[in-house]
């Protein structure tokens, strides 16, 4: 079987400083990998060079397209890494409103995605825009809402079908849950699980809470210092963690 | 079905001076199909560890641990992933849940996630649940707040959802009463009988007599004093 | 010195405004960036036409100056002898005596030939202005053909008003390629925008000038179960009776009492000169 995404000798600078070196890795559909570290560990900065919003100093990630099998996206024309980025890949923020936008209606923001693929039918625009707020748990009533009218919680879950409607095969999510109420994180954790089995996707989800990827996540890497210092399935990385900064995260959790 | 070739495992702790405690060496056994195992030794001995390296979940240091013919200890993640739904079954001590999900659905997650039919899954599901004595009222909670008894049936349930080749069974028959140990040895049973090869821990000896087959003593493979 | 070069421009200017026309007839819909020049009017009043309308102007033409289709007002008045002046060019108020016709909001009623040219005045050329307000990410999204935004803003029309409530400057698709801004003409004007005339336009504080060559393929944007309606008001004009031209609504006291004229006046003079009469010519007659 062919990796969804394989990822080879990421490595990105600030100048003298080490963004993130080293990183490879391979991605199979169905698959999440989680990718854990504390701030400045690197992983924002690698799910941005693996997203394509930032430009990698070396190495490739190339990723398994629907017309011209693997493509190395770094190398890839902007026009079709933005038409890449509208189709088969979604990137959920962390803060809602960097990945939507507020003056819109929620229809009108889940609706963008099918427009800017040439859907021209505005009554099946608005029948699947509802169908998602369904499928996120926002009551049908608020289609035609801003998103400045919704709390938190609600815009993460709007982000989520705005960049679900298309079906895409890969979502990049960073601290998906972050700044969010406990309980309200696991409807979403449970609601971004429940998707990604139900359409077979395979996520990269970058975050510093080690009960997300204990939820969401099949695999994981831990970072430090820009450097990937562990890597595995993540109960066993969780449970059994050989290498010393793992042990260090790992036992740091708070029981409740 | 199961086969163990010399397998050893030990913990450094980096962060207690590096300190290595060695916990198992030497380990080989075999399990074939419609065999079950017990493994036994005194609490400490590894008996846990040696079925969580079977699964994957700890890393073993040395040795082949074979699976239906996968090596655990070297194969890449996404084939460990493949065998545990299809292949390795592993009812462990505790009910590790996601929040809000209804029972129904927890027991039924296995069979979903080989992309059975919905209903049918539910429906097995369902069967599993009546059997392990959960009233119906509860099927749509999540078990989250149940009590230790009722949690550890919908393990059982959702560990024997599927009909898995091989399974590790933890102390499964562990804070129930006469009547649902009864039921839970049943199921061990008709999962020897289709043909599933099992190791099973299990503290209560009349348990372990009634289904297993043999014993292991895992202090044989404690470090130290091999056999 | 009291003599100017022709039609006001350094002949430099004008070729450097004519390179940018020729751009923009070569890629219909895309705006082209110009060194927009000071001109001796406010920015807002028209320079872009004007800058246009003087590259475009020889001795012989015949030159005409509407706003919102009429040639009596002040600005098209100002404009008109602007050109008197500086080009010593023959003027007309006659759509079809004009070589040159530069207009601000409207399409002339009359059909235009391909003897002619429309020289629009554009206040913010980025159909996209609206929604995406950084000039970085516009210029990306008609590069890349990237429009889905501008459906969005119909989407929200028909969501909060029950139909596209947008009624002049609606956007539309040049040569199935640009979407583009056709100033601010009523919406009704929108289907005469394919036409044998060469169409051009100018925005002078925003320094863009994009074209549309004659016969060209122009399609206001919509959706298939909400399509495209040049509609106007459900009225004739109250002087000449035409139900097909667009009107200007006039009120004339205040006790409420009002009437609807058209709003080219060329084509409602020349109506009327043919014996065609209006419900108010009959009252007046009476």
């Amino acid at each position: 079987m062919t990796p969804l995404l394989q990822v080879k000798d990421i490595q990105k600078h600030y100048g003298a400083r080490i963004g993130c070196t080293d990183v490879s890795f391979d991605l199979y559909p169905g698959e999440v990998m989680g990718i854990v570290g504390e701030s400045g560990s690197g992983k924002s900065t690698l799910l941005n060079c693996l997203a394509g919003h930032l430009e990698p100093d070396a190495g490739q990630v190339v990723f398994d397209t629907r017309a011209d099998g693997p493509v190395d996206t770094v190398t890839m024309s902007e026009p079709e890494r933005r038409m890449l980025s509208r189709t088969d890949w979604a990137f959920v923020h962390q803060h809602a409103r960097d990945g939507l936008r507020m003056s819109v209606s929620a229809g009108g923001n889940i609706g963008e995605r099918l427009m800017a693929v040439g859907d021209r039918h505005y009554g099946d625009i608005r029948d699947k825009a509802i169908d998602w707020l369904g499928r996120v748990e926002i009551s049908e009533a608020r289609v035609d809402d801003r998103p400045t009218a919704f709390s938190g919680g609600m815009q993460q879950r709007l982000q989520i079908a705005r960049n679900l409607v298309t079906g895409p095969r890969l979502v990049f999510m960073d601290e998906p849950t972050g700044g969010l109420d406990v309980s309200v994180q696991a409807r979403l954790l449970d609601l971004l699980r429940g998707l990604v089995r139900e359409m077979g996707l395979s996520a990269i989800i970058v975050t510093h809470d080690l009960a997300v990827v204990r939820l969401l996540a099949d695999r994981l890497m831990v970072m430090k210092d820009g450097h990937v210092v562990e890597a595995g399935l993540t109960d066993q990385v969780l449970d059994d963690p050989q290498h010393a900064y793992t042990q260090l995260l790992v036992s740091s959790v708070l029981q409740v | 079905m199961i086969e163990l070739n010399d397998v050893s495992k030990s913990f450094t702790l980096h962060n207690q001076g590096s300190a290595v405690i060695p916990v198992m060496e030497g380990a080989s056994l075999k399990v074939s199909a419609g065999e079950c195992v017990a493994l036994t030794g005194a609490s400490g001995a590894g008996k846990s560890t040696l079925m969580r390296v079977i699964y994957g979940n700890y890393l073993a240091a040395a040795g082949k641990v074979l699976v239906g013919g996968l090596d655990v200890a070297k194969a890449e993640p996404r084939e460990i992933l493949a065998l545990r739904r299809e292949t390795l079954g592993y009812v462990s001590q505790f009910l590790r849940v996601v929040p809000r999900v209804p029972t129904l659905e927890v027991v039924a997650e296995p069979l979903l996630a080989l992309g059975h039919d919905r209903q049918i899954a539910l429906g097995k599901a369902a069967g599993l649940l009546k059997r392990l004595n959960i009233p119906e009222r509860l099927w749509a909670l999540s078990p989250t707040t149940f009590s230790g008894g009722e949690q550890q049936r919908v393990n059982i349930a959702r560990g024997f959802a599927h009909e898995y080749p091989a399974m590790l069974l933890d102390e499964p028959t562990a804070s129930l009463d006469a009547q649902n140990r009864e039921t839970v040895l049943s199921l061990i049973e008709e999962a020897k009988t289709r043909g599933a090869a099992i190791v099973g821990i299990f503290h209560d000896i009349e348990a372990r007599q009634r289904v297993c087959d043999r014993e292991i003593d895992v202090s044989g493979f404690t470090p130290g004093k091999a056999a | 010195m009291s003599e100017y070069n022709f039609a006001y421009l350094d002949e430099q200017t004008k070729r450097m405004i004519r390179r940018a026309i020729l751009k923009g007839l070569a890629v219909p819909g895309y705006q082209v960036p110009f060194a927009s020049r000071e001109m001796p009017m406010p920015y807002g009043w028209g320079t872009g036409g004007v800058q246009v309308s003087a590259a475009t102007l020889t001795p012989d033409d015949t030159f005409k100056v509407i706003d919102q289709g009429a040639d009596d007002t002040t600005n098209a008045v100002s404009i008109r002898k602007f050109f008197e002046n500086t080009a010593g060019v023959a003027t007309t108020e006659e759509t079809d005596k004009a070589t040159v016709i530069q207009t601000r909001h409207r399409i002339p009623e009359a059909k235009l030939t391909e003897d002619q040219i429309l020289v629009y005045q554009v206040p913010i050329p980025e159909p996209l202005r609206f929604l995406e307000p950084r000039e970085t990410e516009t210029r990306k999204m008609h590069s890349l053909e990237e429009y889905g935004l501008m459906h969005v803003k119909l989407y929200e029309d028909i969501s909060q008003h029950g139909a596209i409530s947008t009624s002049y400057a609606y956007p539309v698709k040049v040569s199935e390629r640009y979407v583009m801004d056709p100033s601010p003409i009523p919406k009704f004007d929108n289907p005469k925008l394919e036409m044998d005339a060469i169409q051009l336009f100018g925005a002078g504080r925003e320094q863009r000038i994009y074209a549309v060559p004659p016969h060209t393929k122009v399609v206001s944007l919509d959706f298939e179960d909400y399509p495209f309606e040049a509609t106007k008001a459900d009225h004739c004009c109250d002087l000449c009776g035409a139900t097909d031209s667009y009107l200007d609504e006039v009120i004339t006291d205040d006790a409420g009492n009002r009437m609807f004229v058209c709003s080219d006046t060329d084509y409602c003079r020349s109506r009327r000169e043919a014996g065609h009469v209006g419900p108010m010519t009959k009252e007046n007659a009476a």
